[in-house]
């Protein structure tokens, strides 16, 4: 009876944790006049999402988001990769210090240097601009740490190989080490883009321009224009979070590899 | 005992075979590879993460304005927290979400953790489920809860008005609003926090409760005395970042950013929405970075006071 009961309970309550997204999923599917009708559509529509997508900049707030956030993971992977690679292939004077300060960045985040990091921002002229939105998004120490993680089980007899055959650093790195690495660039290259797909605060401290908006600042300024048009401001957020649930389902294996490595830190 | 969650060590160094032939500068030309390898990250770690650590220090000290002036003012900045009302108002929000988030996320994720344990038909949908919320951006999740909690006609209003409860304004009166939030941050967080419990779980050998069970335990005791003391690290873990993420993480902004706004009546005005308003909104930024230094030296403490009453989480070392 005990092992019918859990597997039940635990259906049960997953049910329970995604019902709030699927309602509003079904709610933006009524009809405005139903949005907040109890119970299943009258009758379907996809007028809402119609109208977002066309009456509404969310293209280009989409489009934003897009490429911030592509080139974030892009140029964080290549940089970060090859720091792991130093970190745990090659010997310098030094290794053990900034390994450990790498490893002290950790524990910062966004809110803390929030203030100061503007006023760095702001003296560099990034403010306003796409650099300001993705340079220094790059810079974390997380993306390093797994790298390394992963580079240290990786067998030196390839990389000895390689050096037989005369090959220099680079080579090695680009064309043994990096090959080897697309189970872990794959995983971290899922949390990248969800961690700035998904990011709020830096955006609206430094972007003025409603040209420069990211998708989440576009939709959380709708709320205030469009205070009581819910149909609208969910359309717009369930637009927003479909590339998340699309990246979360496509990389879901290798996201939670990456998780659970976090936590075995 | 060994350690659950040993990190994997170092491969033994062992000399490239072509060392001897001139180690000098075989050497030498390692070291300078590693450095370039190093230089893009380094930089970046340093330019924007680094200094602005430093200069949050050296910014507390200055009054600065919107338009970029500096004035020095010495520790006028930390004496104007004195009789800052809001300052402590804030404070006391974000102790009370903390006090109440860390425990019950706890709590719960560790429930999630024990069910979705082992298998049964549909585990990947469930382990999913309980992880999507996780997935969506905390604006996306503000909106959805305002919308399901408005007044009245929200969804939640209706499922509760059979219980007498569909009047309740949930984020509108000051006493419930911060509650709220905290339940909104856990089922949030959840899934992540189960899916590092979960990891720490794998590692408990199971001929340890099979044992314990041959001896006639009970379902509670093998959790007490095999399971709890075997994920006290990851535990630990779990706890800390958690801590962290409460006082100093996004979701003590973006969430209530959108949620509230910090309010009805600042009742849910944690510190780093204080501290933006301070920045952006009022242009007092030198206050701002004063206030700043202040909350990372609380949150250090805190830390600091969990790594000594756990002994820096290596319970099974003792």
């Amino acid at each position: 009876m005990r092992t019918r009961f859990f597997p039940v309970l635990a259906h049960l309550l997953a049910l329970i944790a995604v019902a709030p997204l699927l309602w509003v999923l079904l709610s933006v599917l009524k009809p405005a006049e139903d949005v907040f009708s109890f119970g299943w559509p009258s009758s379907w529509t996809l007028d809402n999402l119609q109208y977002v997508l066309l009456k509404f900049p969310l293209p280009r707030f989409l489009l934003n988001s897009a490429i911030v956030s592509v080139a974030v993971t892009v140029i964080a992977l290549f940089f970060h990769s090859m720091a792991a690679y130093a970190l745990a292939r090659l010997r310098f004077p030094g290794r053990g210090i900034i390994f450990s300060g790498i490893m002290s960045t950790l524990l910062v985040s966004l809110p803390v240097i929030l203030v100061p990091l503007f006023l760095v921002a702001k003296q560099l002229n990034l403010l306003d601009s796409y650099a300001g939105l993705i340079v220094p998004s790059i810079f974390h120490a997380f993306g390093i740490f797994l790298l390394r993680q992963y580079y240290l089980n990786i067998p030196r007899e390839l990389e000895e190989a390689a050096d037989l055959d005369g090959c220099g650093y680079w080579r090695r790195y680009w064309s043994v080490i990096l090959p080897l690495s697309r189970p872990v660039l794959a995983s971290l290259s899922v949390l990248f883009f969800l961690a700035n797909w998904n990011a709020f605060l830096w955006p609206l401290t430094i972007t003025r321009n409603p040209d420069l908006r990211v998708v989440q600042l576009g939709i959380s300024g709708l709320q205030g224009q469009y205070a009581s048009a819910w149909n609208l401001i969910l359309a717009a957020a369930v637009i927003a979070a479909i590339p998340t649930v699309v990246v979360f389902v496509a990389g879901q294996k290798r996201l939670v590899d990456a998780m659970k490595t976090t936590g075995l830190k | 005992m060994a350690t659950t969650t040993a990190p994997p060590s170092k491969p033994p160094v062992r000399r490239p075979p072509a060392a001897p032939k001139t180690p000098m500068t075989r050497k030498r030309r390692e070291a300078l590879a590693a450095y370039a390898f190093l230089a893009p990250d380094l930089l970046g770690l340093l330019a924007f993460v680094a200094v602005p650590m430093v200069l949050a220090l050296g910014v507390a000290f200055f009054k600065v304005d919107g338009f970029g002036n500096y004035q020095y003012v010495g520790l006028a900045n930390y004496r104007l927290m004195g009789g800052d009302d809001q300052l402590w108002a804030s404070l006391k929000v974000t102790a009370i979400y903390v006090v109440s988030f860390v425990p019950i996320a706890f709590v719960i994720s560790f429930g999630l953790a024990m069910l979705v344990r082992n298998h049964f038909r549909g585990i990947g949908w469930v382990r999913s489920a309980f992880f999507l919320p996780h997935v969506v951006s905390l604006v996306v999740v503000g909106l959805i809860w305002q919308f399901l909690l408005v007044d009245k006609r929200g969804a939640v209003s209706k499922l509760l008005a059979p219980f007498g409860l569909g009047d309740v304004s949930f984020l509108g009166t000051p006493s419930l609003a911060l509650g709220t939030y905290v339940v909104i941050s856990v089922w949030f967080v959840m899934g992540y926090q189960m899916l590092v419990l979960l990891a720490g779980l794998k590692d408990v050998p199971k001929e340890l409760e099979d044992a314990a069970q041959i001896d006639g335990a009970s379902a509670w005791q093998r959790f007490r005395f095999v399971i709890w003391p075997l994920m006290r690290p990851t535990s630990f873990f779990v706890v800390v970042n958690s801590t962290i993420g409460a006082v100093t993480g996004l979701q003590a902004f973006d969430l209530v950013f959108v949620l509230t706004k910090g309010g009805p009546a600042r009742a849910t005005s944690t510190v780093v929405l204080y501290i933006y308003e301070q920045a952006f909104t009022f242009n007092n930024l030198g206050y701002a970075a004063a206030l700043t230094t202040v909350v990372v030296a609380i949150l250090v403490l805190c830390t600091g006071l969990m790594f000594a009453f756990t002994k820096g989480g290596r319970f099974d070392e003792d």
